[in-house]
């Protein structure tokens, strides 16, 4: 019997006398309220096209009389769109509401708290609080699972009112629900409340979380990522209760919700930081590997998170994945997003042993079409030389192979990572600077420029003619980026601490430096002048001493990001800010950071490593209204910075469940000098660390200069600070 | 969480707006019209512009849209965006702008119950079917004892399933589909750089009452396990035990399958979902057989010619035949004309919108060979035009035949009504834009 829809003739614009006119001519000879779902329809077709229906609120209110559940159902829309932008007609409905609140359906009675609930005004949440009282001890499952988000609801709306009510007690003991649903909403719930900066502490304790714990099976696949996710807001005092944990959880990467591994996956990477069994470790780790490239079959978005999340967890753990580099492959008809990610995996995973095949790769990318893809490639192959010291030759044999080509962005790709080569391996590679020479002229990018210009500086002994090249080049020194006039101003005192005697380089020092000193606005460069000058007149030798000194050799070790700032931001796996390596209070307004607390158990390693919550905030700022269409809504000021003293919650009541606690223990990251060797995977001592280094990413652009220049990240930073929220 | 979901045609129209939370209006909307759909060069999936992030999926030229101004967890939202897809899909057929236009008020049941305050709730298609409907007929107020099943099924530990007295059928069928998607990429030398199977199980289960459900596969760790107990496990039993066996580097199960069984001794054991589900997904890379072989030989003639020797082989049994196969050869974007000579079955054409040559052979029997070989005439240009190269792809489906040598040994169910049910297997083996060989240009 079932017909398929046909009410995509309701996708026009429509007056709102004219809707009126019809819903009144509704009233009277409308057999089975055909007329009445008609215009509702429109209505709500209007309501999606951005036509703002709310001069119709008392015409539509008057339509909830109709006992059909269809129409009842589009009138609660209609009050969901409007509801807020009509205080003053709100209560014509609440009657109804109330009603609904009592049927005998449970869905009717569900249905009812919850278009309640989205309705935050005083009028409504007053009439709501009794009736979401009695739903949260409904008997029937269904409304106590729809009533515990109402919590949620209410607590955004006024975080106060709902303490007051009691509410958040209510839904702590829904935790102990015996249906596994209704748990993992009161887990979802508390968790939201929990995030807030205002709001109430949300901790587990061993009981509790076990208890949650028995709940998954039972529940939803959303209900399960919920309970998985909360385990983070436990801290193991005992390192067997964090393996007894981990080893409760670990079925659930067999899941076939990607959202459920990647929780789970979460989750056990911060278990194991409480951990001590080795062994178990290592079980983990390996657990860990197939379900994360089974995530590459799913759709490429999922892959996309996947693969972030995937840089970040080798990173932290090497032994995951460590045999897989071949899956990271990239496919011809992978989406653009998903071979830059993979791209980025390959090299972290290049090795020795397989630094042939992924060069093969990576040689085959650097043919593709794609401008980013192609340049990555190249670049990658570069890094490639300088981390495997083994490849180094068959990567400069494949980049002079890519000079060859001629097309300019490769070339001037390969120019950029041949200098890093120069740096890692000195006296070995020297030979292929004829090769580079060739192709000045191609170069027009400021980095490239800046690389060869390096290049000739640096070896300006063995460059017959390098004072020629750097003359030609010093020609346009004054249209020149700031980048490319400070390599031309080095790279000419290094010509000249060579070869001091030629007039040419003389004559060439002193123009570069003439210009960087007076015509230059930019003060670096200006400054930067200034000391070569005073240097090469007061001790010309002592200023090649300088100029030439021996430099700090590049390793890749600086591109890899340090085990705080890793162990931090993988609290967040899955989410955005693991898209985006970035922790989310640096980039989302109001976001809860998060950082490992500390316990007995927590390993000793990632105890003097911890960085410690910084309380920062993104700084607040007059919301931007921006008027769109629709009715204006009251706006909310930002939340400003929550005082240092805790909410206190309402009553705490003295249970066995000790879920809300008013102190929020602030760890201390310098309590331990213990220098156990906790993992065997990341060998680095660890080191003394500030206790508050407030960029713990500062190392990641050195290495590589721009090279991060196309990672995913928020749009906000290249913007300016006033669009930062989108009021809209 | 989710605070803003919306669908969009591909114009940039709304066609469903759902606002969960108070922290957006509709006008939200505009910024994802002028942010990605009116943008030609959309390079992530999700855009993030202040705290606010757009998470978009595209089906069909549609974009389902899910927004957020919190640090959400991607992954839940694109599982949430792909099972309303699945679920339109169920609903309405297929999920374009026509049908959920046509539908637009069930849509809006639907994104009002499956999620609440931008937290996924039940989205399981069998009971949401129970009280969600496109006839309104039945959406007539139902009575609290109806409802009251319902919620208790919406909420239970098997929510994917209606209470077993409501499931009746005279006949007690069970149909299991081994479907894998085979991929592989051949290096231009011939060799494999990578080959693995994508499979999945996919089930419809027209079983009465509350069926327990055992399953079995020749899962080398369960073959393995039975036969240690025989011989040791160097011995050559065991490896006699392996040689028939698979070995899967990973699986994932439906909702209803206990993982803590398949934990404890890699059993699947579950209640199925009425009707149609996938029971499982699984991954396997070893002892992959690739039922084509592939041999390219691409020859550029000077500037203006490019000549193409493409040879197909069937590697399986002559008792079995790929059928629907479609090989597309990349040829360079300057190509004017190509003349096309095929040795054995199969038509050829040349596609000059995409710059290939299209070769269809409906069917290849097992063990046989066929060829094609073709030479494009290019124009000659001033300007080298970067061509990439891209791989020869081939798409095919073999029936009865797994390229994992996956095989399912037993699918057992119980009732306590003691009665018969028959079972249906069926194999396919298929390849669709991941089974592609790179090619090198020999230039003469």
């Amino acid at each position: 019997m079932s017909q398929p829809g046909q009410d995509a003739k309701f996708f026009q614009r429509g007056k709102i006398e004219e809707f009126r006119a019809e819903l009144h001519a509704a009233e009277a000879k409308d057999k089975k309220f055909v007329k009445r779902k008609t215009v509702l329809k429109k209505i709500v077709a209007n309501i999606t096209m951005g036509t703002d229906m709310s001069p119709l609120f008392p015409d539509v209110v008057q339509c909830l009389g109709t006992p059909l559940l269809e129409i009842k159902k589009m009138v609660y829309l209609f009050l969901v769109s409007y509801g807020r932008s009509k205080p003053d007609q709100i209560h014509l409905v609440i009657p109804n509401f109330l009603q609904d609140c009592n049927d005998r359906n449970p869905l009717i009675r569900a249905l009812a708290i919850r278009t309640m609930s989205y309705i935050p005004i005083p009028v409504v949440t007053e009439a709501l609080s009794d009736n979401l009282r009695h739903a949260l001890k409904d008997r029937d499952p269904y409304v106590r699972k729809t009533a515990a988000i109402c919590v949620a609801k209410l607590y955004s709306a006024d975080p106060r009112k709902a303490e007051r009510g009691g509410f958040v007690e209510l839904l702590r003991d829904l935790m102990l629900d015996s249906n596994a649903t209704v748990v993992a909403n009161a887990v979802a719930a508390l968790s939201e409340i929990g995030d807030r900066q205002d709001g109430v502490i949300f901790k587990l304790n061993l009981a509790t979380a076990n208890k949650l714990l028995a709940a998954i099976p039972e529940s939803s696949e959303w209900g399960q990522i919920y309970i998985l996710d909360s385990l983070l807001r436990y801290v193991p005092e005992r390192h067997a209760d964090a393996e007894m944990m981990a080893e409760r959880i670990i079925v659930q990467l067999q899941h076939g919700n990607s959202a459920v591994i990647l929780t789970t996956i979460k989750a056990l990477l911060y278990l194991m930081n409480y951990m001590e069994n080795r062994q178990l470790i290592d079980y983990i780790c390996k657990k860990m590997g197939p379900p994360l490239v089974t995530l590459l079959s799913s759709g490429p978005e999922v892959q996309y998170v996947a693969l972030r999340n995937i840089l970040l967890i080798i990173q932290r753990r090497p032994t995951v994945l460590k045999n897989d580099v071949r899956v990271f492959f990239c496919k011809y008809n992978d989406p653009i997003y998903i071979k830059l990610a993979k791209l980025e995996i390959m090299y972290r995973l290049a090795r020795a042993e397989n630094a042939k095949e992924v060069l093969a790769e990576l040689q085959e990318y650097a043919s593709e079409v794609d401008l980013d893809f192609v340049r990555k490639a190249v670049r990658s192959i570069g890094r490639l030389a300088i981390k495997v010291e083994a490849a180094a030759d068959d990567c400069i044999q494949a980049l002079l192979d890519l000079i060859e080509t001629k097309v300019t962005y490769v070339v001037q790709e390969a120019v950029i990572v041949i200098k890093d080569i120069f740096r890692r391996y000195p006296g070995k590679y020297e030979g292929i600077i004829p090769n580079l020479c060739e192709n000045i002229d191609a170069l027009d990018e400021p980095e490239a420029k800046a690389s060869m210009i390096w290049i000739l500086g640096q070896y300006a002994s063995i460059i017959d003619n390098a004072d020629e090249l750097l003359d030609d080049l010093c020609y346009t020194f004054l249209e020149e980026s700031t980048e490319v006039q400070l390599a031309l101003l080095t790279a000419t005192v290094k010509l000249f601490v060579y070869k001091s005697r030629a007039d040419k380089a003389k004559e060439l020092v002193h123009k570069v430096l003439k210009w960087a000193t007076e015509e230059a606005d930019n003060p670096d460069l200006r400054d930067r002048g200034f000391m070569y000058w005073r240097m090469l007149a007061i001790n010309p030798t002592v200023a090649g001493e300088i100029v030439l000194s021996e430099k700090p050799p590049i390793t890749t070790d600086s591109d890899r990001m340090d085990r705080g700032a890793l162990d931090q931001l993988l609290l967040h796996t899955g989410t955005l800010g693991s898209v985006y390596h970035k922790n989310p209070e640096t980039f989302i307004r109001n976001a809860a950071g998060k950082a490992l607390k500390d316990s007995p158990a927590l390993n000793a390693h990632s105890r003097a490593v911890l960085i410690p919550l910084a309380r920062t905030q993104l700084p607040s700022i007059a919301p931007i209204v921006v008027a769109g269409p629709g009715p204006t809504e009251r706006s909310t000021e930002p939340q400003t910075q929550s005082s240092s003293v805790a909410p206190s919650p309402p009553s705490k009541t003295d249970n066995d469940t000790d879920l809300l606690t008013q102190s929020q223990p602030v760890p201390t990251s310098q309590n331990s000098s213990s220098n156990d060797q906790d993992e065997a995977e990341d060998d680095e001592p660890p080191h003394t660390r500030q206790a508050n280094n407030l960029d713990p990413y500062s190392n990641l652009d050195n290495a590589f200069g721009s090279y991060l220049a196309d990672e995913p990240r928020p749009m906000a930073s290249r913007r300016h600070a006033e669009e930062d929220d989108l009021l809209f | 969480m989710i605070s803003a979901f919306f669908i969009f045609n591909q114009k940039g129209e709304v066609l469903i707006s759902r606002l969960y939370r108070t922290d957006f209006k509709r006008s939200i909307a505009d910024v994802f019209r002028i942010q990605v759909v009116s943008n030609p060069d959309v390079r992530s999936p999700i855009i993030t512009l202040g705290s606010t992030s757009f998470f978009h999926v595209r089906v069909n030229n549609l974009y389902v849209v899910a927004v957020t101004k919190t640090n959400a967890n991607a992954a839940l939202v694109f599982e949430f965006c792909y099972r309303f897809i699945n679920i339109c899909k169920s609903y309405f057929g297929k999920m374009d702008e026509e049908s959920i236009k046509n539908n637009f008020v069930v849509v809006y049941e639907l994104v009002d119950e499956i999620n609440d305050f931008g937290y996924p709730q039940n989205s399981e298609i069998d009971t949401l079917k129970t009280y969600i409907t496109t006839e309104s007929v039945v959406s007539a107020i139902q009575a609290p004892e109806v409802s009251s099943r319902i919620t208790a099924q919406a909420t239970g530990a098997t929510s994917w399933r209606r209470n077993g007295d409501d499931v009746k059928y005279k006949k007690n069928e069970a149909f299991v589909d081994v479907v894998e998607v085979v991929n592989w990429m051949g290096s231009s030398k011939g060799t494999n750089l990578r080959a693995d199977v994508d499979g999945h199980i996919q089930m419809r289960a027209y079983l009465s009452g509350t069926p327990e459900c055992k399953f079995g596969l020749n899962d080398k760790l369960v073959i393995d396990r039975s036969t240690v107990g025989l011989s040791g496990p160097s011995s050559g039993l065991a490896d006699r035990g392996g040689s028939d066996a698979v070995e899967l580097d990973d699986c994932q199960f439906h909702q209803c399958v206990r993982l803590n069984d398949f934990d404890a001794d890699r059993s699947i054991s579950f209640i199925p979902p009425d009707g149609e589900f996938e029971l499982m997904r699984y991954r396997a890379t070893s002892n992959i057989k690739l039922p084509l072989r592939v041999i390219p030989t691409v020859t550029e003639i000077g500037t203006t010619k490019v000549s193409y020797d493409i040879t197909l082989k069937t590697t399986f049994s002559p008792k079995l035949s790929a059928t629907n196969i479609v090989v597309r050869i990349p040829t360079p974007l300057n190509t004017t004309d190509v003349d096309v000579g095929i040795l054995g079955t199969g038509k050829a054409k040349y596609v000059p919108a995409e710059n290939v040559i299209v070769w269809k052979i409906p069917r290849l029997q097992g063990g046989q060979e066929c060829s094609l070989s073709a030479m494009a005439q290019l124009t000659s240009t001033t300007t080298r035009q970067v061509w990439a190269r891209p791989p020869i792809d081939i798409d095919f489906q073999v029936l009865m035949f797994t390229a994992s040598g996956l095989i399912v040994r037993f699918l057992k169910v119980f009732e306590k009504s003691n009665y018969h049910s028959i079972k249906w297997v069926r194999y396919l083996t298929k390849a669709n834009g991941g089974y592609q060989v790179r090619v090198s240009v020999f230039l003469s």
